[in-house]
């Protein structure tokens, strides 16, 4: 099976704490560490033990500059064949249609069974896979936690409220959304990234793509105005003092609401 | 301006309470005019459904077809193409269902989408300004959309007060004539109950949760030996399920337990929408976390800015000198 997972290079949430820049309308980006999106991850593992399974490659994309390679190189060193990047002026700026228009660009380029993307990125928005699968017209399924090969289709799981899960089959080609858990993720260490560090990566721009006009301008209905610190409301009581003081507030606390007897 | 839509959650012939809130979504988009509420599915519970509406939209559309009696997103969307206006805006809960369903939707309509919508502060000639979250709930962010094709938003569950409607009276409008061939290429087979662990976390009273804050797989006995202390049950968030560090039944949120306890201790919990969804009956809630501006202390009562892995064991030696 050909199965293409997108990924995306995001700040890296686990090491960063989002604050707010000094002007107040952007969050601040000096000292921000990018890596993978990690439900990504989780993803491209799916398509390796797939592949591992019944045979076939894994392709990785993203689209973004430069910068974006190192991701592509890092699920590479997990185990994914090739890595392309997606990259044109022209497509900064691109809102979630954008950026799965010129998805479908490349798909429609190639021959991919199986699409692949992870549950969500760092704006929570959850839109892409689902967008690319109707930009394909392919059948989509989002919040995937078990994936198994039938011929010419998958049994798959869906996670629904209340760690209940919906089980379907969908023909193939088509476009699946990951959910965190779903597997382990394998480790990359510095060597596995060493070992695909001068694999050329070939990379695609809009006149390749055949997408000039419709991901810019009038195309970009949605549109990021600025970054602003939710309202605190009410607000916890910040309990104060060393450690001892706390521990001791903290009790008192737990006794007069039932949490200790 | 273009009609408004909401698309109604249901099981068991009940509306979801998302219903409410999806109106009062669309009373601050247009305080004008009355969403329209529409209705997927089959028989006697898609008509229980639509006539429970009817007390609190002026107009409820029906469609009615054997092959939405379950509700499959990839069917669900094929009525909805042929059956809504396009230019219309359709406002859709952002659960399950909605991400299923709402993306692909907004591409078939040739509309615009905005996930997971929390605030909306008005309309500038064809131009909704939005509110909506990134990283977490960590920052929000304005967002404009140009609906002037139509667009189709998510709703983020609970964001919206649902407000008393007195548009008893409305009226079912059956669209189901309206629906064309709907072709299954994803086919619904079974639903499988959630897996019930070794500890029934709704019935304790007292839980010690745990999120990413515990680092690592060793540490969850620190928490074990709190609540252990406390009597308590150890809960977690989804972070410790993904990695496999405690077993999905003890996860509390959206997609895992719903729990209603007195007190919640929230160690390490960075406090995302998904996980606060599983915390009801409004418990007396003590947030530790080493980030101060962690969005969990914004709901939590009593917040203690520390790292978990020193602060714990503290309060756990303490609690066994008693």
């Amino acid at each position: 099976m050909e199965i293409l997972v997108c990924a995306r290079r995001v700040p890296d949430t686990s090491e960063n704490e989002i604050e707010m820049n000094s002007a107040g309308n952007d969050i601040a980006r000096d000292d921000l560490v990018y890596s993978v999106n990690e439900p990504d991850n989780y993803a491209v593992e799916e398509a390796l033990r797939i592949v591992e399974r019944s045979g076939g490659n894994v392709t990785v994309v993203t689209v973004g500059g430069d910068d974006d390679e190192e991701i592509l190189r890092r699920e590479m060193a997990m185990g994914a064949k090739h890595g392309v990047l997606l990259s044109d002026q022209s497509f900064s700026g691109a809102d979630g249609r954008g950026i799965a228009t010129i998805l479908a660009a490349f798909v429609t380029k190639g021959h991919y069974d199986l699409i692949l993307t992870g549950v969500q990125a760092e704006d929570g928005a959850a839109q892409v896979g689902g967008m690319l699968a109707a930009l394909l017209d392919y059948p989509f399924a989002s919040l995937v936690d078990s994936i198994e090969t039938l011929e010419g289709k998958l049994k798959i799981g869906r996670e629904i409220e209340g760690g209940n899960r919906e089980i379907y089959e969908i023909d193939l080609p088509c476009v699946l959304s990951i959910q965190t858990g779903i597997n382990e993720p394998r480790y990359v260490g510095m060597r596995g990234i060493r070992q695909v560090a001068s694999v050329p990566i070939p990379t695609f721009g809009a006149a390749d793509l055949g997408v000039n006009g419709n991901v810019t301008g009038a195309a970009v209905k949605v549109k990021r105005l600025d970054y602003f610190v939710p309202p605190l409301g009410k607000g916890a009581e910040m309990l104060k003092g060393d450690t001892a003081e706390i521990v001791g507030q903290l009790i008192e606390l737990l006794k007069a609401k039932g949490g200790l007897k | 301006m273009a009609r408004i839509f909401a698309y109604i959650v249901h099981k068991g012939g009940v509306a979801d309470d998302s219903a409410a809130e999806l109106a009062a979504a669309a009373g601050k988009i247009d305080a004008t005019e009355s969403p329209v509420a529409v209705v997927t599915g089959w028989g006697a519970d898609c008509d229980a459904v639509c006539e429970s509406l009817r007390a609190s939209f002026g107009e409820v559309w029906k469609i009615a077809n054997a092959a939405l009696a379950y509700p499959n997103a990839e069917i669900v969307r094929q009525a909805l193409v042929s059956v809504l206006p396009s230019g219309s805006l359709v406002l859709i809960p952002h659960a399950h269902f909605g991400t299923d369903l709402a993306p692909g939707l907004s591409i078939k309509m040739d509309a615009a989408y905005v996930p997971d919508v929390l605030g909306i502060e008005g309309m500038d000639g064809a131009v909704l300004k939005l509110v909506r979250q990134e990283f977490d709930g960590q920052v929000n962010a304005h967002v404009r959309c140009d609906i002037s094709t139509g667009a189709v938003i998510t709703i983020r569950p609970g964001a919206f007060k649902p407000v008393e409607r007195t548009a008893a009276g409305g009226t079912v409008v059956d669209k189901s004539a309206a629906v064309g061939a709907l072709t299954a290429r994803r086919r619904y087979l079974e639903t499988i109950a959630a897996e019930t662990g070794d500890v029934d976390i709704t019935r304790y009273p007292v839980l010690v949760s745990i999120g990413r804050g515990i680092e690592e797989q060793e540490n969850v006995a620190i928490a074990q030996d709190l609540a252990d202390a406390l009597g308590a049950a150890l809960t977690c968030s989804r972070p410790v399920v993904d990695a496999k560090w405690m077993e999905k039944s003890r996860q509390v949120g959206s997609s895992g337990q719903t729990v209603k306890p007195k007190v919640y201790l929230a160690c390490g919990i960075s406090g995302s929408f998904q996980h606060l969804a599983g915390i009801k009956g409004n418990p007396f809630m003590v947030a530790i976390n080493k980030n101060p501006k962690a969005p969990i202390f914004r709901v939590a009562d009593v917040g203690i800015a520390a790292d978990i892995l020193e602060f714990l064991p503290e309060l756990t030696s303490r609690i066994r000198e008693k």
